[in-house]
């Protein structure tokens, strides 16, 4: 009872990368909670999905294996989630910002009244005092996520509320595997105690799903760049450099507004989380969504014609120049002097 | 066949577009300095809807939104666009609601609006970007939902045939009316203002405005009855006042910090090919790149 849940995502037998990272910031926040990680699996043929789980620490893995739970659609998965979270009462519930997550998670917290954080960029545990009603709330979940557009950055809490619910990105939280033998309880629920034939009204009726095109997540070094690139035309400056750095090419928020490049390549809160060991970043002005999304990069390079650019703020290296002028350069240095 | 539509949308400050001016001498962001936006993605989504009354004549779009008298803008902008008529969800006691407080409101006031067969909004508004309302408003009114929509393939009186965006690829899904859609940015653009309506709904008010302006107009809202965009309280949609609002909310904002970026030891260079080839040397000596 009252322990902490992970949604776990599932797609083509395996276990989504931002779910294994949530059992792991999950049962780091349960040691501190004192209490257990519980982890739900929906879908079908799940026979060895336990292996991919438990290892992540995970006490108590509930299962619910039917084919009429893959692919995903919402009301069933939130059905089962819901009766499960009726019975079992969690104190909080993590899932993936992914569409899946992003599509059960509101559809849950609204069924259960309880509060729901989306994209958050930090989980936490800490205590809260209510001044008007001097009530003190302990070892509540600190939610925090940029806000108002990435100008702010708000810690929201639940105290009343249960579960308290968050989603987070993939690539925010690392995954750290406790121990390939990690003894955990498995539960293989009847599925039909869950779900009513109404559930099943919506229809996937063709799905395609492609690999990713690209591997920002992984790459160790990212060019990156934002609206200051200018045109469609300068981004295949960047994509030049990337060629020869052997990097891979992101991009800001606005620069994929802007129609520079495709929105698989966007890096910040709402896009992908990176943390290369060198990050290029063209004419990015260094919006705090972005910034987010690749802080933890190891050397940053901002090339930036305006000096007062805030990425400029994190950068070990600030070269004051255009894209037109310094990319070209480093090309020819590159090749220059690499052997 | 006819469809009755609601569209849900959003008065946002541009958060895209934080400007110098927009930001105060201590480096926070001055809100009230932002314009206030249509929602960008529930644009998409009025256009989907739009898409459906051309096909299928008769069909209506009706415009709702939750905000302070300023959000009638977003009705106008609606009726500018094709909209057929709106209603302005607006009190102090909706103030402070995180999104299950305002998915409340909207859902009570979608009760109030009457049957409709298809409740459209964009996918999650540039302020907050959490895409929790659409889904919270399907469950409060317990209709089934499809998220982040592209593109409506096939409409009939039963069912909707939808192409969607998920991680990595799309979907194509059957859902029975009524139905809850969210509508995905990467789906079509929503067409501009047209000047006839335009002119037939610049003075379209709400009565608050209406109070605030001069009165010489007052027969026309008389006989005009489109021009009057009617005001909702929650005594209106007959809401339950603690399920609004600040009190409607689970969530509470503990603490609220403002960027300030730490500042790490840099260096600047210029972009002379000589500090460029330095730099460049440097990153391959200590094998950044290689």
């Amino acid at each position: 009872m009252n322990n902490l849940f992970v949604y776990c995502e599932i797609e083509e037998g395996q276990v989504a990368e931002v779910s294994l990272e949530l059992l792991s910031k999950g049962r780091s926040l349960a040691n501190e909670l004192k209490c257990q990680l519980e982890a739900v699996a929906i879908g079908a043929n799940l026979e060895n999905i336990k292996s991919q789980i438990l290892p992540y620490g995970v006490d108590k893995l509930h299962i619910f294996d039917d084919k009429r739970l893959s692919p995903y659609t919402t009301l069933p998965h939130t059905s089962i989630i819901v009766k499960l979270f009726q019975e079992e009462k969690p104190q909080i519930c993590l899932l993936g910002a992914t569409v899946i997550g992003r599509d059960l998670g509101p559809r849950v917290s609204s069924a259960l009244t309880s509060g729901l954080t989306a994209d958050c960029t930090s989980l936490e545990i800490g205590d809260h005092t209510e001044r008007r009603e001097n009530k003190t709330y302990e070892n509540l979940l600190y939610q925090i996520r940029p806000a108002f557009g990435g100008n702010i950055v708000a810690t929201i809490i639940n105290p009343e509320h249960r579960p308290q619910m968050a989603t987070v990105r993939e690539g925010v939280m690392k995954k750290q595997i406790v121990s390939d033998k990690y003894k955990g309880e498995v539960i293989n629920h009847t599925v039909k105690d869950y779900v009513t034939d109404k559930d099943f009204v919506v229809e996937v009726i063709e799905r395609h799903v492609e690999k990713a095109k690209n591997n920002l997540g992984s790459a160790p070094i990212i060019v990156a760049g934002g609206y200051g690139v200018g045109s469609k035309d300068n981004f295949d400056l960047l994509f030049e450099l990337a060629k020869t750095l052997n990097a891979e090419v992101g991009a800001s928020r606005a620069a994929v507004d802007a129609g520079f490049v495709e929105s698989d390549r966007q890096i910040g809160q709402t896009g992908v989380t990176v943390r290369p060991k060198l990050y290029i970043a063209c004419g990015v002005s260094g919006q705090i969504q972005h910034i987010a999304g690749m802080q933890e990069s190891g050397i940053i390079i901002s090339i930036n014609n305006d000096p007062e650019a805030p990425i400029n703020q994190i950068a070990d290296y600030v070269i004051n120049g255009t894209i037109e002028e310094v990319v070209p350069k480093m090309i020819k240095y590159y090749k220059q002097n690499s052997k | 066949m006819k469809f009755k539509i609601v569209v849900l949308a959003k008065q946002v400050p541009d958060t895209r577009n934080v400007g110098k001016d927009a930001m105060k001498a201590d480096g926070t962001v001055n809100r009230s300095a932002l314009p206030a936006i249509f929602n960008p993605e529930d644009l998409n989504a009025l256009e989907q809807a739009l898409r459906i009354k051309d096909q299928f004549p008769g069909s209506t779009v009706t415009m709702l939104t939750m905000g302070p008298g300023r959000a009638a803008e977003i009705i106008r902008e609606g009726l500018y666009r094709g909209a057929d008529n709106g209603y302005l969800l607006t009190d102090r006691a909706f103030a402070g609601a995180d999104t299950l407080a305002t998915s409340y409101a909207l859902a009570t006031a979608i009760k109030e609006i009457g049957k409709c067969d298809l409740i459209i909004g964009g996918r999650q508004a540039i302020d907050g970007d959490t895409a929790q309302v659409g889904p919270q408003v399907a469950e409060k009114l317990n209709l089934p939902q499809v998220t982040y929509a592209e593109e409506i393939l096939s409409l009939d009186q039963k069912s909707i045939t939808i192409k969607r965006h998920i991680d990595g690829g799309v979907e194509t899904v059957k859902a029975p009316l009524p139905l809850v859609i969210t509508v995905n940015g990467s789906a079509a653009p929503c067409r501009p203002r047209n000047a006839k309506l335009v002119q037939k709904f610049k003075h379209a008010k709400t009565i608050t405005e209406k109070q605030q302006g001069n009165l010489d107009y007052t027969d026309l809202y008389n006989q005009r009855e489109f021009l009057n965009i009617p005001e909702w309280s929650v005594e209106d949609v007959k809401a339950d006042v603690e399920q609004c609002g600040l009190s409607g909310s689970p969530t509470k904002v503990k603490a609220i910090e403002n960027i300030v970026f730490q500042a790490k030891e840099s260096k600047t260079l210029s972009s002379s090919d000589k500090e460029v080839e330095e730099l460049i040397v440097e990153l391959l000596a200590n094998h950044t790149i290689g």
